[in-house]
């Protein structure tokens, strides 16, 4: 886990306290063999243990040294886990709310230091099953070091799963920083080429869950922890998400507790809450386990990768936008190496992703691997002369000319075969 | 913890660099009470065993020993200097951080600038950097001066630029006292314009100050303090203009209008000294409220400016403090804010406020101010735990604002006034490097300065749309 800036290691320190004991209480309340289990694993997969403590599997980056002091402290007081020694790194002026200062400065001369740290801690791993990354989009230190970093990450661990979980700005807000819109522009956009999935959560929400997620790009983080009395509950959960009409490219749903076999999350596989060419069988799983998340009877958590980002997303690009149209504040980014074409290129990105959801699109992921448009374009017209073929047997039987005579009307329609 | 230098210039900015000084220990020594050497002191103050006196005599860390001020003192008379070395503060300073002169810049801008700036720049450069080599974590430049004179006007705008050149990664703030209008300096206007094209070029931020608008300050905190009316009798050593408490012993006649702006410095930098819940580096305030490189010149505003002695009176209300930042009279410069357009604003809160009460009165506060079109949420805020001595919290208000233009307008008229008889001006044409463009290039650039607020204040009133989004394709 890589945790960096402010915002990110203060919630970094959260979420080790919440895992230990959640593991602890596992096995408090789940007498015998499921309980040690799960504490054992959990453990195992977060913490290392040695010498009969538990240390993180960590490392802290930040600019200025006040929160990690506070975040190391805090942890070596509570009995049950710390940071190691030697597993963060800080400097002593923060990055002033600027992105480019702490992805084209900071991030590059401390690169060395910091994949060192990451390194060892990698290579005290078993089996790296992935990287977590911690970091806010608004500031300057965890979302312009953190998205240098994460560039960093990918490099060095080319098949390692990278998740990198977001706060998000909350809008209005008083602690704003006021060009929040462009760090969270330049974030996203440069983060898209790297990570495998970005976990987002808005800045008021606190993170208590940390769940193996789904291959998927972009996943917005319902933290719905519902105590769940039945039935009714879960429908109404649905009902909410329902409700918004925002489709779904997939959903998981985390239940823990008693009782999980019996819950039924039938509500969910309304095919309303997914795209039509999505069947809402595949696109949705659940996901039971009878221990209970730290102390609550019965816990459930919604994971989904929705149009639900469309708003706030595109809100951020707006403003930012508008921001940039009239020219301000860009001087404060190019004095460190960011020019006006990045901005347009993050721009561009980002406005390409906001299409691609309002649209659910799959495109990426497999132009990714090196299918293009265009031989898509050739399947479909391909499949298209098939279908028609079969079609109009055996009443007439044409020569269908080369795919260039053709003209496509493509994305509304099907693709029309016009010698037909 | 980051560490700033004070560079004070000239007359004006000595003495208000002295008082600084004086505030600043009386601030801490309020709340350092076990006398040891904390993060928050080495912002300011180096700590030095006299033992010593090869230069590494800096003590990091325990016991206080002999505070140092992390200042460079410049003048090119005197009088000022030697008054503050033999005053209550010379132990605050030594004889390596001072460059000095004996026959002053005569209200000469070009002597400043041109024949002194020259002369002594090695010299303050050398200062500046062994001031510089004693910190961990250089953030800031702290240049204080005023603008109708010669040699803060001229020399001060030459060490800004020699800032610029020797660090430039370190944030220069500029601390300005502007002539009023009826200025003993007839050559004042020729002065201010002429250091105006340099704060343009080569500052951070500038934070104006004007003489009038202290003096409205002291005249109506002294017409509380005289009312005669026992509830509303205050605390003397609360006051905005006083120095009671501090090392300094009896009052000077300008020390109640530099107490105003000692104070502003003290709470400018004081959420990167002390802890808050919503820290402000002084790297963050160039960051957030200057969208255009030009337009940094920010107008400030303190309150409270005192606090009742009668315990029994409930303590001002927090939403009091609030509206009285926008109120013209707790401003340093005579401007009006609320009827032109805010490009940006920043409170600096102190004291015990809550985020929730910062949200409260900026929402109440919002539909009164107009912002600019693509920054309607252009509010930075920071909180800092520790109040100013004397009070339970305090706010400081910088705003970027196009309310400047007519001062700089005012300004601009009064250098044509001269400028158009050719009045005065032989005394700057003899000085060696001086000519006519020097003074045609800085009125040009004060104009098109005020001609960018203009642009951008034109739009006030517009209806304004988004900005039409890129199109991709889908």
């Amino acid at each position: 886990m890589s945790i960096l800036g402010q915002c990110g290691n203060q919630v970094g320190q959260e979420l080790f306290s919440v895992l230990i004991s959640d593991s602890l209480e596992a096995q408090r309340q789940c007498r015998g063999e499921p309980g040690r289990a799960y504490r054992d694993c959990s453990l195992e997969r977060f913490f290392r243990e040695h010498n009969e403590a538990s240390y993180a599997r960590a490392v802290l980056v930040d600019m200025e040294p006040k929160v990690i002091t506070h975040a190391v402290a805090t942890a070596a007081k509570s009995s049950t886990w710390k940071y190691e020694d030697g597993s963060y790194f800080c400097q002593k002026q923060g990055s002033g709310n600027n992105w480019a200062n702490g992805f084209c400065v900071h991030g590059p001369r401390h690169e060395e230091a910091v994949s060192d740290l990451i390194r060892r801690q990698v290579e005290r791993c078993d089996r790296l099953a992935g990287i977590l990354t911690m970091m806010s989009v608004a500031g300057g230190t965890g979302s312009g070091m953190g998205t240098y970093i994460t560039q960093c990450l990918r490099d060095s661990y080319p098949h390692s799963f990278i998740l990198n979980q977001l706060t998000w700005p909350y809008v209005p807000s008083t602690e704003a920083v006021i060009v929040q819109n462009y760090n969270s522009v330049l974030t996203l956009s440069h983060l898209y080429q790297w990570s495998d999935a970005i976990l987002v959560h808005e800045n008021d929400t606190v993170h208590k869950i940390c769940a193996k997620l789904m291959n998927i790009k972009h996943i917005s983080f319902c933290d719905v922890r519902v105590p769940l009395n039945g039935q009714p509950a879960l429908e109404r959960m649905a009902e909410k998400t329902k409700q918004g009409f925002n489709k779904s490219l997939a959903n998981v749903l985390i239940l823990r507790g008693k009782d999980v076999s019996g819950a039924d999350p039938e509500a969910f596989l309304h095919p309303g809450l997914y795209s039509s060419w999505l069947p809402a069988g595949t696109a949705f799983s659940t996901w039971r386990s009878p221990v209970p998340f730290n102390g609550y009877e019965k816990s459930a958590t919604l994971v989904s990768n929705s149009q639900s980002l469309l708003k706030p997303l595109d809100d951020i690009v707006g403003k930012a936008w508008n921001m940039f149209a009239s020219k301000a504040y860009v001087h404060q980014y190019t004095k460190f190496g960011i020019s006006e074409e990045d901005f347009l290129d993050s721009f561009t990105a980002l406005e390409q992703v906001i299409s691609s959801y309002r649209h659910l699109a799959y495109f990426h992921q497999y132009t990714k691997f090196g299918s293009s448009e265009e031989g898509f374009l050739d399947s479909f017209t391909t499949l298209e002369q098939v279908i028609s073929s079969h079609r109009h047997l055996p009443r007439c039987r044409k020569q269908y000319g080369s795919s260039s005579e053709q003209i496509h009307t493509v994305r509304r329609g099907r693709v029309t075969n016009l010698t037909e | 913890m980051t560490q700033s230098i004070i560079v004070q210039v000239g007359q004006c900015g000595n003495q208000v660099g002295c008082r600084f000084w004086d505030l600043a220990l009386r601030e801490h020594a309020h709340i350092n009470t076990k006398g040891v050497y904390d993060e928050a002191l080495s912002s300011f103050f180096r700590n030095v065993d006299t033992r010593r006196s090869d230069g590494e005599n800096d003590i990091t860390s325990g016991k206080i020993r002999s505070l140092r001020a992390r200042a460079v003192l410049i003048d090119m008379e005197e009088g000022v200097v030697n008054e503050i070395l033999q005053g209550p503060l010379r132990d605050v300073f030594d004889s390596t951080q001072l460059v000095t002169d004996v026959s002053g810049s005569g209200n000469n801008w070009a002597v400043g600038h041109k024949v002194y700036g020259p002369a002594c720049r090695d010299h303050v450069v050398e200062k500046v950097r062994r001031a510089a080599e004693h910190c961990d974590s250089l953030q800031c430049f702290f240049l204080i001066h005023s603008m109708g004179g010669g040699t803060g006007s001229g020399l001060g705008t030459h060490v800004l630029s020699l800032l610029e050149d020797e660090f430039p990664e370190v944030c220069r703030i500029v601390t300005s006292v502007y002539p009023s209008a009826e200025d003993d300096v007839i050559t004042s206007p020729y002065n201010s314009v002429l250091a105006m094209r340099e704060l343009t070029e080569h500052a951070d931020c500038v934070l104006p100050v004007e003489n009038q608008s202290l003096v409205d300050i002291i005249n109506k905190i002294q017409q509380m303090a005289h009312s005669g009316k026992p509830s509303q009798v205050i605390r003397k050593e609360s006051t905005l203009i006083s120095g009671r408490g501090g090392v300094g012993g009896t009052e000077k006649p300008f020390d109640a209008m530099n107490n105003i702006i000692a104070n502003l410095l003290l709470n400018l930098t004081s959420s990167a000294r002390f802890e808050g819940s919503l820290n402000m580096d002084l790297n963050e305030i160039a960051m957030n409220l200057v969208p255009f490189p030009r337009l940094h010149y920010l107008v400030s505003s303190l309150t409270p400016l005192y606090t009742l002695a009668d315990v029994n009176i409930p303590v001002r209300r927090l939403d009091q403090m609030f509206t009285d930042a926008f109120s013209k009279d707790h401003q340093l410069i005579q401007a009006d804010p609320k009827h032109s357009l805010y490009l940006a604003c920043a409170l600096v809160v102190r004291g015990n406020v809550q985020v929730s009460d910062l949200r409260r009165n900026i929402e109440r506060l919002k539909p009164s101010l107009s912002f600019v079109s693509w920054n309607q949420e252009g509010w930075k805020t920071s909180l800092c735990s520790v109040p100013p001595v004397g009070h339970s919290h305090s706010l400081l208000a910088l705003a970027n604002n196009t309310c400047v233009k007519p001062t700089f307008t005012e300004l601009r008229d009064r250098f044509m006034k001269l400028y158009r008889k050719k009045a005065h001006l032989h005394h700057y044409l003899h000085v060696g490097g001086m000519e006519h463009a020097c003074f045609s290039e800085a009125v040009t650039s004060l104009s098109s300065l005020i001609e960018e607020y203009d642009q951008l204040e034109s739009t006030k009133s517009l209806l304004w749309s988004d900005a039409p989004r890129l199109q991709v394709a889908t």
